[in-house]
């Protein structure tokens, strides 16, 4: 035995098998205040604020503890609202532009009251949460990029999960992982308590107040199958896969007033290897505007060229899960390797198209039809990707309006295609106070909701980078802050 | 030769991380991978000894076990460290002795050890070990004053050759050429990087070490192993130059420049490798390399045997026991140096030639 492995049985280890086994046989008496449910940034947002306004707290994540964090541990920044630049932040973001960013987004499909509440509220975010532990990208080293409207957490979400955590435990509030809540329990038009699951039954939960904050229903898919068809079996989950929405569909069962287009759901297209559930960022793909896509029959079904890719990708899952099959084909030529961001995955490359559509699984008489017609469209241009160019096709439907660019050059590449489904826009109704709303439109007094699974009332379509992380920081203090004054009287 | 699925997994990793780049604020290594595509083995040479082990980006993971990418930076990249150390050990044959290196130090040492007590048995006889002497040139009484400096000396500008030949091979083991290398300006900042360990700053927050709480700690004794082993070399040079220039001779009084640096250089050692050892014993295994371990504790033990018994000697040189403790204060120092090339040391030299290329890399950068 080497050195080596003698040292490497440290203290630490028994350290952490003490408290493993603490967690499985978790002391779950006493009273509390307000139990949250979740573990994703708002749940945290909202323990932490009701244990700093004094409450007991208890937190319950249905994630292991090496998983949590929800959506949450995927994201980079966040959006709020601040007068001037500082560190972290370049320049000024008001209210009036981010509003508008906001109407632009969402089409209009947000509550007004809520959308200026969350905007207000936002302000100077970043200093709350440094004084929970959170962290951000330090300012101006090298390539860093940052950003005038959003502030980027250095490491990522999972650090700013993890200093969260920190911070709970530190604050005395407790944490269970792996507890899954399956219903919730009302009396008198109060939250009474939670049902939680555990290996020999069923446990009743009781608390003063409760905060939901348990994310959406896009990894269930039995539940997207009910709008998309079989054709969800296919999709992709980008983010969590502890996200099935279980207690959204509880409350909602109890009569919650939902909120949000059920069918719809935020969807990228990703690379199709991708993992099942949780590849986050990484198998995103930015390839698209620098070539064609085709579906598996070979044809294309889309302008990959409409606008630039920050303003499309959002549309791409949609498109890609409307094709047979749900999978697509992003195809290249070598002109335009490393024009885009490096992908997770290899492209598929050949020398010749007929070799690439072989390795697709396509037919390559209809592929070498499809790139022979498109070529043959082009009309000369200058190629410039960093402006809507004046390289397009004329008479090709459906056309490609910027950086058409002739498929000549070999390498052929491709990157196979599949739905990435992010979130879904399905929640409960709340108020200012982040109490649920019911169908009859009276509140939950000592229930409020945070998160994900109310972002709907403001998110009500669309997409804005960091902004799910802001509803969620913003509604977890409001909802925190009110159920611990609920439940203190 | 690196072996192959170390340099794959290397890759494998470098590449998801640039499809991800949420750690980019956390250290040199990631800006550094920012700036290429594909990572070739001169790449990932570099990239390696460019990471310092700060491990923030292990606990900040998205795609950490148990997600089925597995990733682990710090260990993948500290398993291809090792890999150059291996590949850059010249001469090559000795490359071995970082295989088994707590082993190897270990008999080096003692071998060292035997190699003195002969020489001071033959020159002086057996009884100069436990006898006591006062004065000027009492150590030379124990040890002749040629035997003890000429071999050393021979044995000093030696490593120093060697530890030469090992970084030019590194430097170009990297891709790089070697008049890029010695521009001041680059070397400028990779000493500027050195002198305050700017990369284990976690991005401003310290290290993930030795376990997932951000802290300053590992950074601090470091510095003092650094300092401290400044300090003792400086006392050293110039205890050689009080003998050469200003014929003044060893043991030197308490209050002398020599016993003044080497003593405050031997404490601040002590407490710097005693507290790296200590922290590396209570470390999260998880990101760490088993082998790196065993380098670090080889070299950090032999570190800190070596200022101790500098220290016991400086308290008891006036006893009988000055003998016996001189054989074994220069059997470890002779030992330290004999095995700089092949142990944890030369992370020092690889290091900083990584950082030199960040610079030119860095430099050209807006």
């Amino acid at each position: 035995m080497s050195i080596g492995s003698i040292l490497m049985k440290p203290k630490r280890f028994r350290l952490i098998d003490k408290a493993a086994r603490r967690h499985s046989t978790v002391d779950l008496s006493g009273t509390i205040d307000v139990l949250v449910v979740g573990g994703g940034n708002a749940a945290l947002c909202a323990a932490i604020a009701a244990r700093r306004a004094g409450a007991t707290v208890m937190l319950l994540e249905c994630a292991p503890k090496a998983l949590r964090g929800g959506n949450s541990r995927h994201t980079r920044n966040i959006r709020y609202l601040h007068t001037s630049g500082d560190a972290h932040l370049t320049g000024p973001y008001l209210e009036n532009e981010f509003w508008n960013d906001l109407l632009q987004v969402t089409g209009g499909h947000t509550n007004e009251k809520l959308a200026r509440l969350t905007i207000r509220k936002s302000a100077s975010l970043g200093e709350w949460m440094k004084q929970q532990g959170g962290r951000f990208q330090p300012p101006l080293r090298g390539t860093l990029h940052l950003s005038r409207t959003n502030a980027h957490f250095l490491g990522g979400g999972k650090a700013l999960m993890n200093a969260y955590y920190t911070t709970a435990d530190k604050l005395g509030i407790k944490i269970i992982y792996d507890c899954e809540v399956s219903d919730l329990g009302f009396c008198d038009g109060l939250f009474s308590h939670v049902i939680i699951e555990e290996p020999g039954g069923y446990r009743k939960l009781t608390a003063a107040s409760a905060v939901v904050a348990s994310g959406g229903f896009q990894a269930d898919l039995s539940w997207l199958k009910q709008f998309w068809g079989d054709s969800a079996e296919n999709f992709i989950i980008r983010g969590t896969p502890y996200d099935k929405g279980r207690v959204l569909r509880k409350l909602l069962d109890h009569g919650a007033k939902r909120v949000g287009d059920p069918r719809q759901c935020h969807a990228v297209a990703v690379d199709a290897r991708a993992p099942k559930s949780d590849g986050g960022i990484v198998t995103r793909l930015d390839c698209i505007p620098f070539g064609i896509v085709v579906n598996s029959d070979g044809q294309r079904f889309y302008d990959e060229g409409e606008d630039f890719w920050p303003k499309r990708y959002a549309i791409w899952g949609r498109l890609v899960a409307q094709q047979p099959n749900q999978t697509a084909y992003s195809i290249f030529d070598s002109k335009s390797k490393g024009e885009f961001m490096p992908s997770v995955f290899a492209a598929i490359e050949s020398d010749s198209l007929r070799g690439l559509a072989a390795k697709l699984d396509l037919s390559a008489s209809a592929l070498e039809a499809t790139v022979a017609n498109y070529n043959k469209s082009l009309r000369p241009g200058k190629f410039d990707p960093s402006i809507l160019d004046d390289c397009a096709t004329t008479g090709l439907v459906p056309p490609k309006s910027h950086w058409a660019l002739p498929l000549d050059t070999p390498p052929f590449c491709a990157y196979p295609l599949r739905p990435g489904i992010t979130f879904t826009y399905l929640g409960v109704t709340v108020n200012e106070r982040a109490q649920v709303i019911m169908q009859d439109d009276r509140p939950v007094p000592n229930m409020f909701a945070a998160g994900e699974i109310m972002a709907g009332n403001i998110l009500g379509r669309g997409y804005m980078a960091g902004f799910g992380m802001t509803i969620g920081t913003v509604f977890g203090r409001i909802a925190g802050k009110e159920a611990a004054r609920c439940a203190r009287g | 030769m690196l072996a192959a699925n170390v340099l794959k997994e290397a890759e494998r990793v470098m590449t998801i991380c640039n499809a991800c780049r949420y750690c980019e604020g956390y250290c040199a290594v990631f800006p550094a991978m920012e700036r290429r595509l594909t990572f070739s083995k001169e790449d990932l040479i570099y990239l390696a000894n460019l990471c310092h082990d700060c491990r923030a980006c292990y606990y900040a993971c998205q795609y950490a076990q148990p997600h089925e990418f597995d990733l682990n930076v710090p260990k993948s990249l500290g398993e291809l460290r090792i890999e150059t150390y291996r590949e850059f050990a010249w001469p090559p044959l000795f490359s071995g002795l970082l295989r088994r290196n707590p082993l190897s130090v270990g008999l080096i040492t003692a071998l060292c050890f035997m190699m003195i007590l002969l020489l001071l048995i033959a020159s002086r006889g057996a009884k100069a070990l436990f006898s006591a002497y006062a004065g000027a040139r009492a150590f030379y009484a124990v040890i002749p004053y040629i035997s003890l400096v000429l071999p050393i000396t021979a044995l000093g500008f030696g490593v120093l050759a060697v530890l030469t030949k090992q970084m030019v091979s590194f430097w170009r083991g990297m891709g790089s050429n070697i008049s890029a290398m010695t521009r001041l300006q680059v070397n400028l900042y990779a000493v500027w990087d050195v002198l305050r360990l700017r990369y284990l700053d976690g991005g401003g927050y310290g290290c993930n070490y030795p376990d997932d709480r951000f802290s300053f700690i590992r950074r601090w004794l470091h510095h003092l192993v650094f300092y401290g082993f400044m300090l003792c070399i400086i006392s050293t040079g110039l205890a050689g130059a009080y003998h050469h220039f200003l014929h003044r001779y060893a043991p030197y009084p308490l209050w002398s420049w020599p016993v003044i640096l080497g003593t405050a250089g031997g404490t601040i050692l002590l407490i710097g490798t005693a507290g790296l050892l200590y922290l590396k014993m209570r470390m999260d295994p998880e990101p760490a390399v088993l082998h790196m371990l065993s380098l670090d504790m080889g070299f950090l033990l032999l570190l800190f045997l070596t200022s101790l018994t500098g220290m016991v000697l400086l308290v008891f040189r006036e006893s009988s026991a000055m003998g016996s403790l001189l054989a074994i204060h220069i059997a470890l120092v002779v030992a330290l140096f004999a095995t700089l090339p092949y142990g944890k040391f030369v992370h020092a030299i690889y290091r900083y030639a990584a950082l030199v290329r960040n610079a030119i890399e860095r430099s050209h950068v807006p």
